[in-house]
């Protein structure tokens, strides 16, 4: 365990030095990784630990995005602390639609669904909001400084994009070995067995997608600071959910580390191919490959590229338990 | 507000929803007799109305005559899908079903984008501009024609699985596998048959769509959330209820313009689809 964290360190280390030899284009890509691994850590917390299937988390992004976004252009707060309202909102549509889901014991395709709806009807009502900006979308004004989130170069992105990633490992790294992180597992694993021994479904349910709800608001506020351009088919569309969903579930669900890697493996061959193919005429063939992905990973490594790796390194650290 | 007006929503809107009864059908057939959920079902679609949309272009033969050979090839497309994904995953716990069935609707979708392109398209069909008055009330003749198939097709739907062998091999296997197996039924052909004829449905359904509405390979994911609408509204695995929510819906859907903008519309049947979710999941006519 403890060498696990040793080269855990060595690879922060290494990730805190990289700026000083990549460019403006590889330090976006970063950002993108950081970025997507973060919010895929997020869904992780939910869909991976308790086993509920969200394919509508693109609505926090974009509660997040949107909270923040209208504080600080008519409110003048400082995103800072529009992310942390941001969060408050978005736990709050979280909690009333897992309530509602959860009270009525909806589960597997039933929450999925619900999911989507809640999602979708966000989408749609953003989407003729009039300070939203409706089809055209919602500029926002660059102002750099640190109490905008707003910078120029993507060098300060990175820092934060890096320490959001780490703050969300912390958190599920202690969710992992608290009594709340057992729950949720139980949960997954046998809901009726854990129900029968006094877990509380419904409650640890809706910890878990408090928990969720709140945090992947934060990368809404990220996301709106570094794009400085909002638009709901962008950032609240069945599109992102699927971006989000992708590199938990290659990487591996229900581990610390899965989404990270998935999102190392995953963001760069997306950003490259994306671009590349695009400029080849091909639009779209990154998403067929991610279909080809998912269901690939279905049928033959349900356990994620994790599980390869863990059978990879448990030589080298002694301990086959390890991570 | 005007009456007529309403009346020609309600009517315009019942038509259509006999297009959605077609759709729904394939998906709840799909799930009552496999128990998975076909997420790639607006996608399929789209391979219909693509299908039909090409034989126009190429040969100018209408959609309403085409629509045999959509069917035909989207019973093929269903059969491999059966036999190549869903038939590996039909015993994964529903949470790895879901996700494998997102990436096959990710691959029909983007698959349509990559051939056809990402532009919307409005073929010229012979009846498309066609009309009856009745009155005051104005009737699409295109929107007619489509709901008289769509039923039409339905009902041999219906028929094939009351009196054909296969059609009772479907069932039996449907309610109850272990029996089916013991008797000597092939499962898994009666799975990949009945895959095939749930996809062959939205592909006819989708060729009917093709004169009513532009067409793009981004209108499938609606339609697959729509379905999913319907199939919940019926009760999953019902086949009546897909019919008969098909038709709620498409009113719904339709009377819904009155006093919203069309582009939300949908946000009509998702609201619908959570108080069902929320109040009866089992459906109107769910067991």
């Amino acid at each position: 365990m403890a060498k696990i964290y040793t080269l855990l360190g060595l690879i922060l280390l290494i990730l805190l030095l990289l700026p000083l030899f990549l460019n403006q284009y590889l330090l976006g890509i970063f950002v993108f990784i950081f970025y997507y691994a973060y919010l895929g850590q997020c869904w992780n917390i939910l869909t991976g630990y308790t086993g509920n299937i969200s394919l509508g988390h693109s609505l926090y992004v974009g509660i997040g995005a949107y909270i923040s976004t209208m504080l600080a252009m008519h409110v003048g707060f400082s995103p800072w602390i529009g992310m942390v309202i941001g969060g408050l909102g978005a736990t709050l549509i979280g909690v009333i639609m897992g309530y509602l889901a959860f009270r009525f014991g909806l589960k597997n395709v039933y929450f999925v669904l619900i999911t989507i709806a809640f999602a979708e009807i966000g989408r749609l009502v953003a989407l003729h909001l009039k300070p939203l900006g409706q089809f055209m979308g919602l500029f926002i004004d660059f102002k750099p400084g640190w109490a905008n989130f707003q910078f120029k170069g993507n060098l300060p992105y990175y820092y934060i994009g890096l320490g959001f990633v780490i703050f969300s490992l912390i958190v599920v790294r202690v969710l992992e070995l608290s009594k709340w992180g057992r729950y949720f597992v139980a949960l997954r694993e046998d809901e009726d067995a854990a129900e029968s021994v006094g877990v509380n479904a419904l409650k640890y349910k809706m910890i878990a997608l408090g928990i969720s709800s709140f945090m992947t608001a934060l990368a809404g506020t990220f996301y709106a600071n570094y794009i400085f351009y909002l638009h709901p088919t962008s950032i609240m569309s069945m599109a992102l959910s699927i971006e989000i969903v992708l590199r938990p579930i290659i990487g591996g669900m229900g581990t610390a580390l899965g989404p990270v890697i998935g999102s190392f493996l995953i963001t760069p061959l997306a950003e490259l191919s994306r671009s590349y193919f695009a400029k080849a005429g091909y639009e779209g063939l990154h998403l067929v490959i991610y279909g080809f992905l998912l269901v690939a990973v279905v049928l033959f490594f349900p356990r994620g590229v994790i599980s390869y790796i863990k059978r990879g390194i448990a030589p080298l650290l002694g301990s086959s338990k390890a991570v | 507000m005007n009456l007529a007006l309403v009346v020609q929503l309600i009517i315009g809107g019942f038509l259509m929803g006999g297009v959605y009864s077609l759709i729904a059908l394939g998906l709840s057939l799909i799930f009552g007799v496999l128990r998975v959920i076909n997420f790639a079902h607006g996608e399929m679609m789209i391979w219909g109305m693509y299908i039909a949309y090409t034989i126009l272009l190429l040969t100018g033969i209408d959609p309403f005559f085409s629509l045999v050979i959509s069917a035909g090839a989207l019973f093929i497309l269903g059969y491999m899908v059966q036999r190549i994904v869903v038939n590996r995953i039909i015993e994964f716990p529903e949470a790895m079903q879901v996700i494998a069935m997102i990436g096959t609707a990710l691959i029909f979708e983007n698959g349509a984008r990559l051939i056809w392109g990402p532009d919307y398209r409005s073929p010229a069909s012979r009846f498309a501009l066609s009309s009856i008055w009745i009155g005051k009330i104005m009737i699409d003749f295109p929107r007619l024609l489509a709901f008289l198939i769509a039923i039409l097709i339905a009902a041999l739907v219906f028929l094939f699985l009351k009196y054909t062998d296969t059609g009772k091999a479907i069932r039996s296997s449907a309610d109850n596998r272990l029996g089916a197996l013991l008797v000597g039924t092939d499962v898994d052909r009666v799975y990949a048959i009945c895959f095939g004829i749930g996809t062959a449905c939205v592909g006819a359904a989708g060729a009917l769509l093709v004169p009513l509405m532009p067409l793009s390979p981004h209108i499938g994911p609606p339609f697959t959330m729509v379905s999913f609408i319907i199939v919940i509204l019926g009760g999953m695995g019902s086949l009546i209820g897909a019919v008969v929510g098909g038709l709620i819906v498409g009113v719904a859907e339709s009377v819904a313009t009155i006093f919203l903008p069309s582009s939300l519309k949908q946000i009509v049947s998702f609201s619908l689809m959570v108080a069902i979710l929320l109040l009866k999941p089992k459906g109107l006519f769910g067991r």
